[in-house]
């Protein structure tokens, strides 16, 4: 008896692709990040990365993504709460409208952005006469970041809450415990791997934000300019091994993302062995 | 606590879950409500819980725990116990964490002392025999031990009502038959008031002081399992209530006739319809002067206290089902295909003068 889809020629053939095609297109590129940051050696290498304007790149980089996670983080929750918790006209049309920052091009978010709170845009005119600039300056950055990112949670957490029903939030209640209470001791060790498991996503795109961030930052160097604008810059300038320098940094917070990931997947998958 | 419901209605959307409903539970007893799914039983317990509002048109709704009105008191003030259907533990705490924590979340005002805590929850376990268990966690257990767990959490905040929702519907017969049992005694013990859910008819007659029967989101019937199986009020109660026979045919001067069946009968002329529960029909070899019903046996199950014996005949829309003593079975020498003649000792007639009733005997 062989079970289907066990033809071993079929199954090495496979296996053999998969293993070729990820070193060709996944690994390849990441080892060659690596080798061209330190072509000319660690000194150059720390050099690229302690100049001024890329420390403030890395500065302004994560404190976008430091902002942006709590932003998303409750949001995120508050929506799946809403979405799967009560049932209201209009339910699966929000449900869609999540998706909205997946499905629009990040350059065209930017844009719309610009639109709106740019110096001349619609509500950018009226915070203008107030003195208020949000478009190339770091508010602005974060706005779109947040609209790139928000998903991420929500989209976590829908299917998970959805799967495990409100009954042990009911069984809360009828105990006696008050809303916070439920929330904090019953609801949310149910969805903590999922939240930061959202989370780690949030934060991976909020770093390497390029598309949106470009539109609204202006790329002002030691201003506005976050890494994956510094890095471009940098290219443009011929400066290979600076602008190297930098995606070796931002490859290494991917790589600390992914082993933060894998690291949560086994946990979960651990303790859903016994609880 | 006794528990008074007053023209308590449930509309979800357009559909209507529960009719105007008018109910009485006595302080101490212990209640079962039966129906088919979607009868509206569940929506009735999770209202008396709180966990689901009446309809708020119906201005006159009310319902009552003891004196008090609970209509506009939410579920966490109510003071009930709730027992889920599937056990709804919560997952990432152990045994001991699940029992506690309906003491653990009171106000500082009234939680008691940790140690305290610590000394009820151990009783409890105690009670539920599952003191050795206290470290481990839900997904540890088997559904009878979750079940036990999710009582004993429910009885810590000491209840005045108990409510169980399909308490023991996803356990196997014999964990089901003991967790009955101790369910009864426990009820008895600590003098609670309980209502129960339950589409299992034995389940609702063996384990309930009265049994409120339900369908379509309406009352038929509440009485005592005795009343309810002896006097049925309508056919909905009595078909409900276990295995029925169907005899259909037209009565002239008093024979009822069915194809080459026929019976003498004391009714009136015209179309009638009589039911019959399997213990009230008679086998013999031979037709009498009073019934000729030639059956033949299409199937036999020899399990349980009496012989099942499934009978079939030309006449016959639906196949019969007959008990058998076991004594009697063997002197028979019953076997499959073999033809006989069945004699109701016993028959009932629900006239047909709801349109319901008149339904469900075309359909049959």
């Amino acid at each position: 008896m062989r079970r289907i889809g066990d033809a071993p020629l079929i199954r090495r053939l496979l296996i053999g692709a998969a293993l070729v095609l990820s070193a060709l297109f996944l690994l390849l590129p990441l080892v060659a990040i690596f080798a061209q940051a330190f072509s000319q050696g660690m000194l150059v290498f720390w050099e690229n990365v302690s100049n001024t304007f890329t420390l403030h790149a890395i500065g302004l980089t994560l404190m976008i993504a430091l902002l942006t996670i709590p932003v998303c983080l409750v949001f995120g929750v508050a929506l799946a709460w809403l979405v799967t918790r009560f049932s209201f006209p209009g339910r699966r049309i929000l449900q869609t409208l999540i998706d909205i920052p997946f499905a629009v091009s990040p350059v065209v978010a930017g844009l719309i952005y610009l639109l709106l709170y740019g110096r001349n845009g619609w509500i950018g005119s009226w915070l203008d006469s107030y003195d208020i600039q949000l478009m190339f300056s770091w508010p602005g950055i974060l706005m779109v970041t947040i609209f790139v990112t928000c998903p991420f949670v929500a989209r976590e957490l829908i299917p998970l809450m959805q799967a495990q029903g409100s009954r042990e939030e009911e069984a809360a209640v009828t105990l006696g415990a008050s809303g916070w209470t439920m929330f904090r001791r019953v609801t949310l060790p149910n969805i903590r791997w999922a939240l930061l498991y959202g989370v780690i996503l949030t934060n991976a795109r909020a770093v390497g934000e390029f598309g949106a961030v470009s539109v609204v930052s202006g790329a002002i160097r030691g201003k506005t300019n976050t890494l994956p604008l510094h890095l471009e810059q940098l290219y443009q300038d011929y400066n290979a091994v600076g602008a190297f320098a930098c995606a070796a940094l931002l490859a290494l917070i991917a790589l600390l993302t992914l082993a933060a990931k894998a690291g949560l997947e086994w946990r979960a998958a651990h303790q859903e062995a016994f609880a | 606590m006794s528990i008074r419901l007053q023209n308590i209605a449930k509309h979800f959307g357009n559909t209507q879950a529960l009719e105007p409903i008018n109910l009485d539970i006595h302080q101490g007893e212990l209640v079962g409500l039966l129906g088919p799914s979607g009868s509206g039983k569940t929506t009735l317990l999770r209202i008396i819980a709180g966990l689901e509002n009446p309809d708020l048109a119906t201005q006159s709704g009310k319902i009552l725990f003891g004196d008090r009105d609970v209509t506009n008191v939410h579920v966490r003030d109510r003071r009930i116990g709730f027992v889920f259907q599937h056990y709804a533990l919560f997952h990432h705490m152990s045994v001991y964490d699940n029992v506690a924590f309906g003491l653990t979340v009171l106000s500082r005002k009234r939680r008691p002392s940790s140690g305290e805590i610590r000394a009820r929850v151990h009783r409890l376990l105690e009670m539920v025999k599952l003191e050795h268990l206290a470290n481990r966690y839900p997904a540890q257990l088997s559904g009878g031990q979750q079940q036990r767990v999710s009582l004993a959490r429910a009885l810590a905040v000491e209840p005045e009502v108990l409510l169980l929702d399909e308490p023991f519907g996803a356990l196997d017969a014999k964990v089901r038959q003991e967790l009955r049992r101790w369910l009864r005694h426990l009820h008895d013990e600590f003098n609670f008031t309980s209502v129960f859910v339950t589409h299992d008819q034995e389940e609702a007659l063996e384990l309930s002081d009265r049994v409120v029967v339900m369908s379509d989101g309406r009352i038929e019937q509440i009485d005592t399992p005795d009343e309810l199986y002896r006097e049925p009020k309508n056919r909905f109660v009595f078909e409900f209530l276990g295995d029925v026979n169907h005899l259909e045919g037209k009565v002239t001067n008093g024979v009822l006739t069915c194809g080459d069946a026929y019976w003498h009968v004391d009714l009136p002329d015209g179309h009638q319809e009589l039911l019959l529960r399997p213990h009230e029909v008679r086998l013999t070899e031979q037709p009498t002067s009073e019934s000729h019903l030639p059956v033949t046996i299409t199937a036999i199950s020899p399990v349980g206290a009496e012989v099942r014996v499934e009978l079939e005949a030309d006449w016959l829309a639906q196949p019969w089902l007959a008990t058998v003593r076991h004594t009697d079975f063997e002197h028979m020498a019953l076997r499959r295909g073999q033809r006989l003649y069945a004699h109701p000792r016993h028959w009932r007639r629900f006239p047909e003068t709801e349109s319901k009733t008149a339904e469900q005997s075309r359909v049959a």
